[in-house]
């Protein structure tokens, strides 16, 4: 007990000294080049113009350029020249073959998966419900609805926008399309081979790295070579600041094989030690792969949408450092009460409280810069999903703070409240943002726009519906399952059909989240045969007819004043 | 000028993400390395047989820990030993878990001395084939395609499986596959009701 309390303060003097010594080297420009970096992703005048290729149509975007005169920001030229837009087609269709390949693959398991969840759930309230074969029993369907989510779907949506974000955060055309878009194919190949050994009963074991390491092997030289692409474009940048998008990607590229490798590796794991190793890694790959990809496009796309700036470049440099350090120590809260060592549970559940740090940095940063433009949300598709996955960022990482505490954490362990709270994170953070960012990155890619305006809104109000109901109810199902178990005074099956109702509303939820996934699905792929309307006035990029602006001072270059 | 300044925020970015990892495994994977590697197996605990460790994998195989833990907990957090789930288990019990099964889930309960619990072999093959037979509301899948349905009279060597009345047709029996002996092999070797030398804080 003292040793634990001990080490509890030693941990946490610790983390707020490394915190203190990076905020004072940060002060003093040891670390970046401040506001000026936050504006690399506009054009030289660029500031003050929204961009918006999702718009429906350009008076949309005339719209929104409206709500975005009216609510007032820096006060710019907020011009894009012909040259500069021309410059810009340019980078967008350097990547468009692994880009093209990567989104369609991750649709496409975006689809599978929610089948998957959805058979799943159902049988969770109808056990008996096709039981006759090995591959789709429970047991199966469901390991294989967590990979082709994670490694399926959020994986390739992630590597495919990071591909597509590196040439405009770098202004240099993507280096390597080919090697890129090979990389991307033996990602897929992989997944394809590690959901097909999960359902033949081929598991490896553990949850998180259920595929077996042959299998590993694909993916890690895909995800390599997708590495080395956009390494090479980083090497040629015509860019004079890092944008912190390129941080987190580059990061989280790094970080990845770094983990695969560790956990993979045959033959050193045992025991308890290897239940301790996938817990670091199951986390690690939540925090340190899947929200560094998730942030890096909420830091473009809301700037670049509304048409200004970051509203702190430094809190935003704050926030990656914190986490990196903060995050990856975490794991052991997956193990609260089991039989590990003690203080290694101390040190997570220290570093989970000081995560707030870096949730605060980036709630405060992007709640700063989209204050006051709210109604913005109404014209851009973009901006619906990426602000409401942002806040849904923090609201995961607020609820698995406190989740991680000792008290909590007894009650919530075991159950349901657990996959509610993976889904706030998964989805309605990671999974939404992705969304977003697709709506604006398609129509670049394919110089075409969505076809069809209403079923974007369909798509938005199925799966927000349905997350709702998902998450709401598996929430107190949750909890109630937990005090039910807590309680010595009942017998065990209380705590499962205390569930029942719960569970129900879970397959309600997730068929509204299905279908909306169809919807968007059908809608991608109407996108990729540049079908259906053809509407007059495209709201793609070309526009360069200066916006007037009301009010502001006029700097010369665009560059920080 | 400009490029050199990128350079240097490149490399710190790199060896930043770096040393942060390296430092994190340290500490989460490398240190219960080193903490748990010399430990010995409990007097009380034999290795797994060439059958149970085949019941193991199936057990990996139908992901069964998707909803059982192996983890008791301490009786001053969670009543699990009033549970009959047994005591709170330390590291020396899982010596031979190769992969460890600890799960994360409750949805069924923990089975870490399911064995002590319920040491029929009858019982779990019933239970396998239809829950609902032992236990009415139980959300646990049924595993029919462990069995076979068989006519005619019994064969030597076959294991039947006896259900509850209502759960066979009249005519018909219930015949365990290898596989699923194999499984109950497994389940009935989940007893670690050997005493354990306390250590404390494991450092
Ligand atoms: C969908 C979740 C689920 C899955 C998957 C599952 N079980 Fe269960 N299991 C339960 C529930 C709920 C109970 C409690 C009710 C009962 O006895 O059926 C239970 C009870 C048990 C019991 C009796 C425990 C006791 O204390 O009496 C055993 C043994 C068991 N399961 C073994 C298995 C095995 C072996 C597998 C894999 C082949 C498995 N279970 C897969 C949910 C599950
Ligand atoms: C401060 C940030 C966060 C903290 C401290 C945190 C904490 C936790 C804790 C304690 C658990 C384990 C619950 C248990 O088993 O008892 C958990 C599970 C989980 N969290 Fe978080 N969380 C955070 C943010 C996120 C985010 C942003 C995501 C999504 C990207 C996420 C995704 C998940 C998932 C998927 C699980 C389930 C893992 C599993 O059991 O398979 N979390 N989190
Ligand atoms: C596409 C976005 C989705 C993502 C990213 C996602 C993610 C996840 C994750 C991370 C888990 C593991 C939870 C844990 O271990 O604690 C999980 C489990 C699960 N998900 Fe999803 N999911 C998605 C969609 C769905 C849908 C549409 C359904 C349909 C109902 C669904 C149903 C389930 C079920 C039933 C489980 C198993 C829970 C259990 O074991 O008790 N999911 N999902």
């Amino acid at each position: 007990m003292s040793f634990s309390a001990g080490l509890l303060l030693v941990t946490f003097l610790g983390s707020v000294a490394a915190l203190a010594l990076f905020l004072w080297s940060m002060s003093r420009g040891l670390f970046g080049t401040g506001e000026a970096a936050g504006r690399v992703i506009f054009a030289s005048k660029e500031i003050g113009l929204v961009e918006e290729p999702a718009a429906t149509t350009a008076a949309t975007e005339d719209e929104l350029q409206g709500v975005m005169n009216r609510t007032g920001h820096t006060g710019e030229f907020a011009v894009l020249t012909p040259e500069e837009a021309d410059e810009r087609a340019m980078l967008d269709a350097s990547s468009k073959l692994p880009v093209i390949i990567a989104l369609t693959g991750a649709v496409t398991w975006l689809v599978i998966a929610s089948v998957f969840g959805l058979v799943a759930s159902i049988k969770l309230h109808a056990p008996d419900w096709l039981v006759h074969e090995a591959w789709i029993s429970f047991g199966r369907i469901r390991p294989a609805h967590l990979n082709a989510v994670a490694y399926g779907w959020c994986s390739l949506a992630g590597l495919g926008i990071a591909i597509w974000l590196f040439p405009r955060l770098l202004r240099t055309p993507l280096v390597g399309s080919r090697t890129a878009a090979a990389g991307v194919l033996l990602w897929t190949l992989g997944v394809t081979g590690g959901i097909a050994a999960i359902l033949m009963g081929k598991s490896a074991g553990l949850e998180w790295l259920e595929f077996p390491w042959q299998v590993d092997i694909p993916l890690f030289l895909g995800g390599t070579l997708v590495g080395v692409a956009l390494l090479r474009t980083l090497k040629r940048r015509k860019v004079p600041h890092l944008y912190v998008s390129v941080w987190y990607i580059s990061a989280g590229l790094i970080w990845l094989p770094a983990l695969l490798i560790v956990a993979k590796w045959p033959g050193i794991h045992f025991g308890v030690q290897q239940a301790a190793m996938n817990w670091w890694y199951g986390h690690n790959v939540l925090g340190l792969w899947f929200t560094p990809l998730g942030l890096a496009a909420i830091y473009y796309f809301l700037p670049k949408v509304l048409g200004k700036p970051i509203h702190s470049y430094h809190l935003s440099l704050v926030g990656f450092w914190t986490l990196a350090f903060f995050y990856s120590q975490v794991g052991g809260h997956h193990l609260i009460g089991g039989p590990v060592p003690n203080w290694l549970i101390t040190l997570s559940i220290v570093q989970s409280m000081m995560m707030i740090v870096p949730v605060v940095a980036v709630g405060v940063n992007q709640h700063r810069t989209a204050h006051g433009h709210l109604s913005a949300l109404r014209y851009s598709p973009t901006l619906r999903f990426i602000v409401l996955g942002g806040m849904m960022y923090t609201l995961a990482s607020v609820q698995g703070s406190m989740q991680s505490l000792r008290i909590v954490n007894t009650t919530t362990h075991f159950t349901h409240f657990t996959v509610a709270h993976a889904h706030l994170g998964l989805y309605g953070f990671f999974s939404l943002v992705m969304f977003g960012s697709m709506y604006f990155v398609m129509p670049r890619v394919m110089d075409w726009e969505w076809p069809y305006s209403k079923l974007i809104s369909l798509h938005f109000w199925l799966v927000l519906g349905g997350f709702a109901v998902y998450f709401t109810g598996l929430s107190i199902g949750g909890w109630l399952q937990g005090m039910r178990m807590l309680d010595a005074a009942r017998p065990f099956m209380d705590s499962v059909t205390v569930t029942a109702p719960y569970l129900y509303s879970r397959t309600v939820g997730g068929t509204l989240m299905t279908l909306g996934h169809l919807v968007f699905a059908a809608h991608f792929g109407v996108m990729l045969l540049r079908r259906g309307k053809r509407r007059e006035g495209a709201a793609l990029l070309r526009r360069p007819m200066p916006t007037p602006r009301s009010s502001g001072s006029l700097s010369p270059t665009g560059a920080s004043v | 000028m400009m490029a050199r300044d990128g350079e240097v925020s490149v490399f710190k970015l790199a060896a930043g993400a770096i040393a942060i990892m390296a430092f994190a495994t340290g500490a989460l994977v490398f240190m219960p390395y080193v903490a748990l590697s010399d430990i010995a197996p409990p007097e009380g605990l034999k290795p797994y047989t060439d059958q149970q460790l085949r019941g193991r994998q199936s057990y990996i195989a139908h992901g069964c820990i998707y909803c059982h833990s192996q983890q008791p907990r301490d009786p001053s957090v969670a009543p699990d030993m009033a549970r009959g789930w047994g005591r709170p288990s330390v590291p020396a019990d899982y010596v031979y878990d190769k992969p460890h099964l600890l799960g994360t889930m409750r949805t069924g309960p923990d089975l870490f001395n399911i064995a002590v619990r319920q040491p029929s072999r009858d019982w779990h093959l019933g239970h396998l084939y239809q829950p609902r037979a032992y236990s009415p509301g139980s959300i646990m899948p049924a595993y029919p395609f462990l069995f076979e349905r068989r006519r005619g009279a019994a064969q030597p060597g076959e294991v039947v499986v006896s259900l509850p009345p209502g759960y066979v047709v009249t005519g018909e029996r219930i015949v365990a596959t290898q596989e699923a002996l194999d499984l109950t092999a497994y389940l009935l070797s989940l007893d670690r009701t050997y005493p354990v030398v306390k250590t404390g804080d494991v450092p």
